[in-house]
C-alpha cells in the first residue's frame, strides 16, 4: 500500500454535461512507467490535468503518495513534475534562468538550486545550451527544456504529456532512455499515440477511448494482443490453401496483396514445418515474419471487445 | 513563495526592452516636469509680492511632478499590467504555475507585488529627485513622504485593477484597453459629481482619495480606501483563476 504513488479514484470530468472523462480509476506503484494511450480527444490530457491539479474533477479524487489533491494541493503538487502538451516555457529567459525559476517555484532550497539545475540540464542533454534564450532554441531542444523543468525537483511522480512529439529519432531515443531511467526510482506517466514507444519504455499500459478506460494491464498483455498468432509469408509460387492447411498448427489462410497470412493455433510453432514444406514442394518461400497488427488494429480490437457487452445491455 | 513569483515577474519585465523603455521614458517625463517646476518657481515667486501668495519650493515643484505622475501612471500601469496573466494564458504557461506547489493567492499576490515593486522604482526616483532640492533649499520632507505614499497606493490600486482585467482575457491588448477605460472612469468620477460633494459615487473616485495625500496629509480613511480597493480586485482575480480550474 505504501508503494502506491498515484491513486486515481473514479475520476470524472464533465464539460457542459458531456463527459470528457468518466469513471477512470487506476493505481500506480513506485518504479512503474505507465503508458497512456488513446486517440485524439479521448481524454488523455484531461486526465493528466486532473492528476496534476490543473483541473478540478467533477467527481472522484486523486491521491499522490497518499496525499489528497483536493484537500492539500500544495503538498501533493510538490511531489509531481508535469510537462503539459503545450510546453509552458517563458521564451524571454535563457535556459539557466528558466530552470532556476522552476527550481525556486518547486521549493528546491536555495543551496541546492544550482546543483538541481546542472543535473537536470545534464540529464536532458542541455548543458551546452545554458546561456541560450529559449526562444532561439529548436523545437526539440525546447521540448528538452520542458522535460528538464518537470524533473528538476526530483519529484516522486513525473507526468509527461506526449513528450516525444516533434523530436528527431536520436532525441526520441535519448528521451526514452531518460524516461526509463526516471522510471527506476520514481513513477512516470507518459501519454502518447505511438505504440512502439509504449512497448519500449512502459511496463504498464492504459488505453482510454471516449473518456473511458478500455484497457488497463501489463505491457506483455498488450504485446500478445499486438503480435497475435499470425505469420506473413511470401511465396514465388504460392501453394493452394489446402496444401498450407495440411501443415500441422495452421488454422486459417488468407491472401493479402500477393502475400499469404496464416493464423496458427495457440502454442504451436509451424515456422519450421512451413520452411520444410516450401523446400520440398518448391514454393519459393522468400519471406516469413510474424505479422504485427498496427496500433489501429489493436485499438479497434480493444474498443470493440469493450463495446460488445454494452450493446448486449442495450439490446 | 510570493517573492519567488514577484522575482520572476520583475525578471521578465527586465528581460525584454519593454521594462527598460517604459522606465526610461517615464523618468524622462518626470525629469522634464521637475526642471520646468524649478525654473517656473523663480518666475512665479518673483511676480508675487504679497507674502500670502508665496509658498514653499517643495510644494510648488512637488505639485507639478506628482500631478503629472498620477496622470501618466494612468497610461503606464495598464501597459504593464495587461500582460501579467493574459500573456501567460496566450502562451499557455499557466500550467507551469498551477502545477507548482503554490496556492492561487500566492500566484496572484506575487504577480501584483512584482508589478508594484517595479513601479516603486519610479516612486522612489521621484522622491530622490525632489530631495535634491534640499541641496540649496530647506525642503519639507513630510510633504514628499506623504505624496510618495499616496502615489504608491494609487499605482498599487491601478495594478490590482489591471491584474484583474488581465485575468479576464487571453488578449493583452483587450486587457490593457479595458483597464485603461475603467481606471479613467474611476479617476474622473469626482468631476461628474462635483456639484454634489456628498454623493456616494464621488467617494469611489481614486483621484478624490489621492487629493489628501497630494496636499501632504496621510489620512487613514484614504489608506483604508486604497487597501480595500486592492484587496477587492486581488480577490476577484483569485476567484477568476479558481474558476479556470473548476470549469476548465
Amino acid at each position: 500500500m505504501d508503494n502506491l504513488t498515484v491513486e486515481a479514484i473514479e475520476l470524472t470530468r464533465l464539460y457542459g454535461g458531456r463527459a470528457a472523462v468518466s469513471d477512470v480509476s487506476f493505481n500506480l506503484a513506485k518504479g512503474q512507467v505507465l503508458g497512456f494511450l488513446g486517440p485524439n480527444g479521448a481524454g488523455k490530457s484531461t486526465t493528466m490535468k486532473m492528476l496534476t491539479g490543473n483541473l478540478a474533477p467533477s467527481a472522484g479524487s486523486v491521491k499522490i503518495c497518499g496525499i489528497d489533491m483536493m484537500e492539500s494541493p500544495k503538498e501533493a503538487k510538490a511531489l509531481i513534475g508535469y510537462l503539459p502538451e503545450m510546453r509552458p516555457l517563458y521564451k524571454e529567459f535563457t535556459v539557466d534562468e528558466y530552470l532556476t525559476i522552476a527550481a525556486r517555484l518547486h521549493k528546491v532550497s536555495s543551496k541546492h538550486i544550482k546543483k538541481a539545475v546542472e543535473s537536470a540540464k545534464e540529464r536532458c542533454g542541455l548543458s551546452h545550451m545554458s546561456k541560450r534564450l529559449i526562444e532561439n532554441l529548436s523545437n526539440g531542444y525546447q521540448q528538452r527544456v520542458g522535460i528538464a523543468q518537470a524533473i528538476i525537483h526530483n519529484p516522486m511522480v513525473v507526468i509527461l504529456d506526449e513528450p516525444t512529439v516533434g523530436l528527431d529519432p536520436i532525441q526520441i531515443r535519448d528521451i526514452r532512455a531518460l524516461i526509463k531511467e526516471i522510471g527506476q526510482e520514481h513513477s512516470v506517466i507518459v501519454s502518447t499515440h505511438i505504440l512502439p514507444e509504449v512497448e519500449m519504455v512502459c511496463d504498464h499500459v492504459q488505453i482510454i477511448d471516449k473518456g473511458k478506460l478500455v484497457f488497463n494491464g501489463g505491457i506483455d498483455v498488450l504485446k500478445r494482443q499486438r503480435i497475435g498468432n499470425k505469420l506473413l509469408l511470401g511465396f514465388k509460387q504460392p501453394p493452394t490453401e489446402s496444401a498450407l492447411l495440411q501443415i500441422p498448427g495452421i488454422a486459417e489462410v488468407e491472401h493479402v496483396d500477393g502475400m499469404v497470412r496464416v493464423r496458427f493455433t495457440e502454442g504451436s510453432n509451424p515456422n519450421e514445418a512451413i520452411v520444410e514444406a516450401s523446400v520440398k514442394e518448391g514454393w519459393g518461400l522468400y519471406q516469413i515474419a510474424p505479422d504485427q497488427t498496427s496500433l489501429e488494429d489493436v485499438f479497434v480490437q480493444l474498443t470493440y471487445q469493450e463495446a460488445v457487452p454494452v450493446e448486449e445491455k442495450a439490446a | 513563495m510570493v517573492f519567488s513569483i514577484a522575482r520572476k515577474e520583475l525578471k521578465s519585465m527586465f528581460a525584454s526592452p519593454m521594462g527598460w523603455i517604459i522606465l526610461a521614458l517615464l523618468m524622462f517625463a518626470f525629469g522634464t516636469y521637475y526642471l520646468n517646476g524649478v525654473n517656473n518657481y523663480f518666475e512665479v515667486m518673483s511676480g508675487s509680492i504679497r507674502p500670502a501668495e508665496r509658498y514653499g519650493v517643495t510644494q510648488f515643484v512637488g505639485q507639478t511632478v506628482y500631478g503629472v505622475a498620477s496622470f501618466i501612471m494612468l497610461f503606464a500601469v495598464p501597459l504593464l499590467s495587461m500582460r501579467l496573466i493574459s500573456e501567460e494564458r496566450r502562451s499557455q504557461t499557466m500550467p507551469f504555475l498551477f502545477s507548482a506547489p503554490l496556492s492561487l493567492t500566492e500566484i496572484v499576490v506575487g504577480k501584483f507585488l512584482g508589478l508594484v515593486l517595479f513601479l516603486a522604482i519610479l516612486v522612489l526616483y521621484i522622491a530622490i529627485m525632489l530631495s535634491t532640492l534640499n541641496i540649496w533649499s530647506d525642503i519639507d520632507f513630510g510633504y514628499v513622504i506623504a505624496n510618495s505614499v499616496g502615489l504608491l497606493l494609487l499605482v498599487a490600486s491601478f495594478s490590482a485593477l489591471g491584474l484583474y482585467f488581465s485575468s479576464l482575457t487571453s488578449q493583452p491588448i483587450v486587457a490593457g484597453i479595458l483597464s485603461f477605460i475603467a481606471l479613467f472612469v474611476l479617476m474622473i468620477l469626482d468631476r461628474f459629481f462635483a456639484g454634489d460633494p456628498t454623493n456616494i459615487m464621488s467617494h469611489l473616485s481614486l483621484m478624490k482619495h489621492f487629493q489628501s495625500f497630494a496636499g501632504g496629509l496621510i489620512d487613514t480613511a484614504d489608506i483604508a480606501y486604497f487597501a480595500l480597493f486592492i484587496i477587492t480586485f486581488l480577490t476577484l482575480t483569485i476567484r477568476r483563476l479558481d474558476a479556470d480550474r473548476l470549469r476548465g
